[in-house]
């Protein structure tokens, strides 16, 4: 996971989203909670599936109808009063446990620990689109922020023992069009991002590097390629990340990316997509100011090379990579295609 | 065994008790009321949701229940509907002590009263309609014409069901010996006739 | 039946056949055709479910398109949860309860000829879709904004809500017509404290099915007015509340899975006390517990919803009244189990899959557990972790125990014993297939894979559990085929049955097999639970402990 990032994104390289490795305070407080259920489940099993074993091996034996018949017990009322009361019991004990882990996991955005509440944290305004993360940068620590990418969320590594260094991340979840969930199981639980309603949640880890999720609501056709990817960085990263994110889109230095430039803008490419500095505003679909800051393309889907091979690809044919997805293919000619992938390359 | 054996000609098993509960089919008329109501509860509960939602920000806007909602009208109909199920337990009672003309009458003032109110209703929706209340137009019209129509929809099934016991009785065929028939369909007028108390609590004094 | 055969005349057409089971009141034939009908559409989910399986095998697969994968697992749950699952459990319904009670037909033989016709044109017409060249594809909770316009152009999502209100009503009947016969139509001397116990199970889930079907079918209503008026229910766009859609759909669909699995409750409380020749264990405290179940689950829709950013104190509620339901499942369990204990176990086939049911849901019950610890649930929910537990609750829970049913009431139905070799066959694949193909989903769930995606990435490592549980479904699927062998088969060559095969205890075994139209001759009385204990123990019969 610390390793260089590039490697953690070629291919078949074992990706962690286990539940039982977390890194951050929600995930462990399930981890803990997780534990302990497991435990009691565990011992409930054991204990019944004796039973049954064992009477299944002690009693059995044939009978041959009409035979006599084993003595007849109609029932007891300090047997069953016991092994009523006792599951009654192990609710009881769960429900308290539940509770606590509950308000651990769930902390309230505008009512939170004094430890938090000076921590210097990120807030970003997540919004699931069919089938794609819109993030909306608002604030980190009292610096406001206003830009907007998509797909890699990239915050800063929190330091938990010293409370000045401390870099919780607050996400509001929103949706624009149906219902999703934002799931990456190493940081936290999943949240729905339900149109018509704001939900928050939390995370602050240490570990720095990626760590990968998905959509977990249905949310249509390309459900299951709705990719999520967060990136720790450490602090003065971030600090640098966020610093080239706030400029606005470099214009199109040579004359080559000025005719790419000039293609993309008169295309409907400018109806979805927003390049920030330029008359393109859609917000129908993802931000492209620094799209070849991006690891992937097309919500995770395929690698954004360097070299833009696979971006041409996307664009001229969105719906071989991720049939069903909103972007149709322009039947752009060969030329333009070059010349707005290589405008679009030029965006970092 | 919990017991000592007792010699068999000791044993002989208590008496049976004749059975003295509903019969099946008012056990039957009974689930299906039941069944009724949990339908109109959904609908009242998505009622009650909804009610001020149009002036939320973001909401709608348009007509609302205290803009165009009279109570004089529904006042009335209410009366009628409630006086139908008074009406209606006459004609079951008339019909028990073996009045058949007695039965009729109670019976035809039930069915006219239903459609009064439903007469009174559809007077009501065009006035609605006249001032810009339609289903499409906010959700006050949505959930307003969903839970007013079922309600509606089941007087008028109620209405038809009336009209073929009365011509049925009107061919002898429902009778003081045969009056099952006419005891299940007034239980469900009686429901309807309640359901339509909530209805109008929900609509006419809460949400307005 | 049995005054037909005697007469001297030619045997009747298949035409005449025919006619007499599409024209038939009879309430042991309505629930045989029930049964048959849920066996045909087993197999057509059962086939989707092959398919979604062969796609996940190999990560990046392209053996199925996104849409074809999306209305594969829409259909498939909607078949079996409606045209499957309660289908067969009212067809055994159906058959065995007027036996049981000492009836001689439902009470409402006609409405109960209606419910069938409507539950299986219901079920025909969600399958219509496919006619009109897309299926619904929405998942079988059909989370409101996805079945609006903007998303489900087709006329998919009408077939299906449709299809759905239509055989609701056929549902409902069934219900209402339980109801009433159970309360109404008793041997003398049946009180309902004596009823046999899964007459006792089908009261409740009659009383269940009424509570749940009617808010769906009104929920239905909303999203088809939605559709075709232009009401703004549940579009956020236009006002609505997509939430609203969830609160309502789970209304419905929790205690839904409580009518899929009390009925499976009922006849595992027929099968373990005949089969390990004891009385049930605490009689009155199963059937409370039954009581309580289906009040509880009116409370704890919403534990499917726990990731809706519900408040914290509503969070509480619903995993602590979810947790409410582990004691009087646990009551039943240790009843069980206690019944068993000191007894002399025939493991016959019905036995076998009885105990199968034992083990298999006491998992189901305990991942259930783990769904309703609401933190928990962050990471479970919506995972392929939740797809093994309720797979492992309905196969290893109702699937088992309605097995078991099926092989406990064949010989009573059609007078001839099943082939005991097969159905041993069918069990061990069963088992097997089955543990193989839901345990590696509860990893792979716990390893981060959410349910209903059509593909993934290898690099995710979820390569090995989809291999496993694709090799599983192929193992379970011959055990399908077996029994449906089993079934045909043994009509021609079972052992003739005789009146009682397993020294039962109940009326249904006190006539013929297969029973004359009229069931009894005579309406028996009856004193105790188990009148033909009674009959064959008037030394120390039973009416004396009860």
């Amino acid at each position: 996971m610390n390793g260089p990032l590039l490697l953690a994104l070629s291919e078949g390289s074992p990706q962690n989203l286990s539940i039982f490795d977390p890194v951050s305070p929600p995930a462990e407080s399930i981890h803990h909670l997780s534990i302990l259920v497991l435990s009691i489940t565990a011992g409930i099993f054991l204990v019944v599936e004796s039973i049954l074993i064992y009477s299944l091996l002690r009693f059995r034996r044939r009978y041959v109808p009409g035979t006599s018949e084993p003595p007849q017990v109609y029932g007891s009322m300090p047997i069953e009063i016991a092994w009523t009361a006792a599951p009654a019991l192990v609710v009881f004990v769960l429900t308290l446990v539940i509770a606590r882990t509950e308000w651990e996991v769930r902390v309230d955005p505008n009512n939170l620990s004094p430890e938090l509440k000076d921590a210097k944290a990120l807030h970003v305004r997540v919004v699931g689109h069919q089938w794609w993360w819109e993030f909306n940068y608002d604030r980190y620590g009292d610096e406001k922020l206003d830009f907007v990418t998509a797909n890699e969320l990239h915050v800063p590594a929190s330091h938990r023992a010293e409370r000045s260094e401390r870099r919780p991340v607050f996400l509001t979840l929103q949706s624009v069009d149906v219902a999703h969930s934002f799931w990456v199981p190493r940081l936290a639980g999943k949240t729905d991002l339900i149109p018509g309603r704001t939900n928050d949640m939390w995370f602050e880890t240490e570990h720095t590097g990626l760590f990968v999720g998905q959509c977990a609501e249905y949310c249509g056709t390309q459900h299951a390629n709705m990719l999520l990817r967060v990136y720790v960085d450490s602090p003065e990263e971030f600090t640098r990340w966020l610093t080239d994110q706030k400029k606005e889109a470099r214009g199109g230095d040579d004359a080559e990316l000025r005719k790419g430039k000039e293609v993309f803008l008169a295309q409907s490419c400018i109806n979805c997509h927003r390049v920030r500095g330029t008359s393109a505003r859609g917000t129908f679909g993802p931000d492209l100011t620094h799209l070849m800051s991006r690891d992937t393309l097309g919500s995770g889907v395929i690698e954004n090379d360097r070299a833009g091979k696979r971006l041409r690809e996307w664009i001229a044919d969105p719906q071989k990579i991720k049939p069903g997805c909103l972007m149709p293919a322009f039947g752009l000619s060969e030329s333009d295609l070059d010349r707005v992938t290589r405008y679009l390359a030029s965006l970092e | 065994m919990i017991e000592s054996r007792i010699t068999s000609e000791q044993l002989k098993p208590p008496a049976i008790l004749p059975y003295r509960g509903l019969s099946a089919r008012q056990w039957g008329m009974i689930a299906f009321l039941f069944s009724e109501a949990t339908f109109f509860s959904t609908l009242i509960m998505v009622y009650i949701v909804y009610i001020g939602a149009d002036a939320q920000p973001g909401g709608r806007g348009g007509p609302t229940p205290a803009g165009v909602l009279s109570m004089g009208l529904v006042i009335f109909t209410t009366i009628c509907l409630l006086s139908s199920s008074a009406t209606i337990h006459f004609a079951e009672r008339a019909l028990r002590r073996g009045s058949e003309a007695s039965f009729r009458l109670w019976w035809a003032a039930t069915i006219v009263l239903g459609i009064v109110f439903l007469a009174g209703t559809a007077y009501e929706w065009r006035e609605l309609i006249a001032h810009g209340l339609t289903v499409q137009r906010n959700l006050f019209g949505t959930t307003y014409y969903t839970l007013v129509g079922f309600h509606g929809a089941h007087v008028t099934v109620g209405v038809i069901v009336m009209l073929i016991l009365l011509m049925l009785a009107l061919g002898r065929q429902v009778t003081a010996r045969n009056p099952h028939g006419v005891e299940l369909v007034s239980w469900y007028w009686h429901f309807v006739d309640g359901v339509w108390v909530v209805v109008f609590t929900v609509v006419y004094i809460v949400g307005r | 039946m049995a005054l037909a055969e005697q007469t001297r005349e030619a045997p009747p057409t298949w035409e005449a056949v025919l006619h007499e089971w599409v024209a038939t009141v009879d309430h042991k034939r309505i629930g045989i055709l029930y049964i048959l009908m849920a066996v045909v559409f087993l197999v057509v989910a059962g086939i989707q479910a092959l398919l979604m399986r062969w796609q996940l095998i190999v990560p990046r697969n392209t053996f199925l398109s996104p849409q074809v994968f999306n209305q594969m697992f829409t259909m498939h749950g909607t078949t079996m949860v409606f045209f499957m699952g309660m289908p067969i459990l009212i067809g055994l319904g159906n058959f065995v309860v007027p036996l049981q009670i000492g009836a001689r037909d439902m009470a409402f033989p006609r409405l109960n000829a209606l419910g069938f016709w409507v539950s299986l044109f219901g079920g025909l017409l969600v399958y219509f879709s496919f006619l009109t060249g897309s299926a619904p594809d929405f998942g079988w909770f059909a989370y409101a904004p996805l079945t609006e316009r903007t998303f489900a152009r087709g006329p998919a999502t009408e077939f299906w809500a449709l299809g759905l209100i239509v055989s609701g009503i056929g549902t409902i009947t069934a219900a209402v017509n339980f109801i009433a016969t159970i309360l109404g139509m008793r041997a003398p001397g049946m009180t309902l404290w004596k009823v046999p116990f899964f007459t006792w199970t089908i009261l409740w889930t009659a009383v269940q099915i009424l509570f749940a079907i009617p808010p769906l079918t009104a929920g239905l209503f909303l999203v088809l007015f939605d559709r075709q008026l232009g009401t703004h229910f549940f579009d956020p766009h236009t006002g609505g509340s997509a939430y609203l859609w969830q609160h309502l759909f789970w209304f419905f669909g929790h205690p839904e899975v409580y009518i899929l699995i009390l009925p499976a409750f009922g006849m595992i409380a027929e099968v373990i006390p005949v089969f390990s020749r004891k009385v049930l264990f605490g009689y009155e405290f199963m059937a409370a517990a039954t009581m309580a179940i289906v009040f509880i689950s009116l409370s704890v829709w919403a534990h499917h919803m726990f990731c809706v950013g519900m408040s914290r104190k509503l969070d509480l509620f619903f995993a602590a009244s979810s947790l409410l339901v582990s004691i009087p499942t646990g009551i039943k369990m240790f009843n069980w189990l206690a019944t068993m204990y000191g007894g002399k176990l025939w493991m016959a086939s019905p036995m076998l899959f009885a105990c199968g049911f034992l083990s298999m849901f006491l998992i189901g019950g305990l991942t259930g557990i783990m769904l309703a610890a609401a933190p928990f649930n962050f990471q479970l929910s919506d995972s392929y972790f939740v797809v093994g537990h309720f797979h492992w609750v309905l196969i290893g829970g109702t699937i088992f125990a309605t097995f078991a049913g099926l092989h406990y009431w064949y010989p009573k139905a059609t007078g001839r014993m099943l082939s005991e070799r097969v159905a041993r066959w069918q069990f061990g694949l069963l088992l097997i297939g089955f543990i193989l193909t839901f345990g590696p989903m509860h990893i792979a769930g716990m390893l981060g894979m959410p349910r209903r995606i059509y593909t993934y990435d290898a690099d995710r490592g979820w390569d090995l559990w989809n291999q496993l549980a694709t090799i599983g479904g192929l193992i379970q699927a011959p055990s399908y085929l077996l029994f449906v062998y089993n079934i045909t088969a043994s009509l021609w060559k079972g052992r003739p049955a005789g009146d009682n095969p397993w020294d039962a205890w109940t009326l249904e075994w006190a006539t013929t097999s297969p029973p004359p139209s009229y069931n009894f001759e005579e309406i028996p009385t009856v004193h105790s639970r188990r009148p033909l204990w009674d009959l064959r123990h008037p030394d120390d019969p039973d009416w004396q402990y009860e």
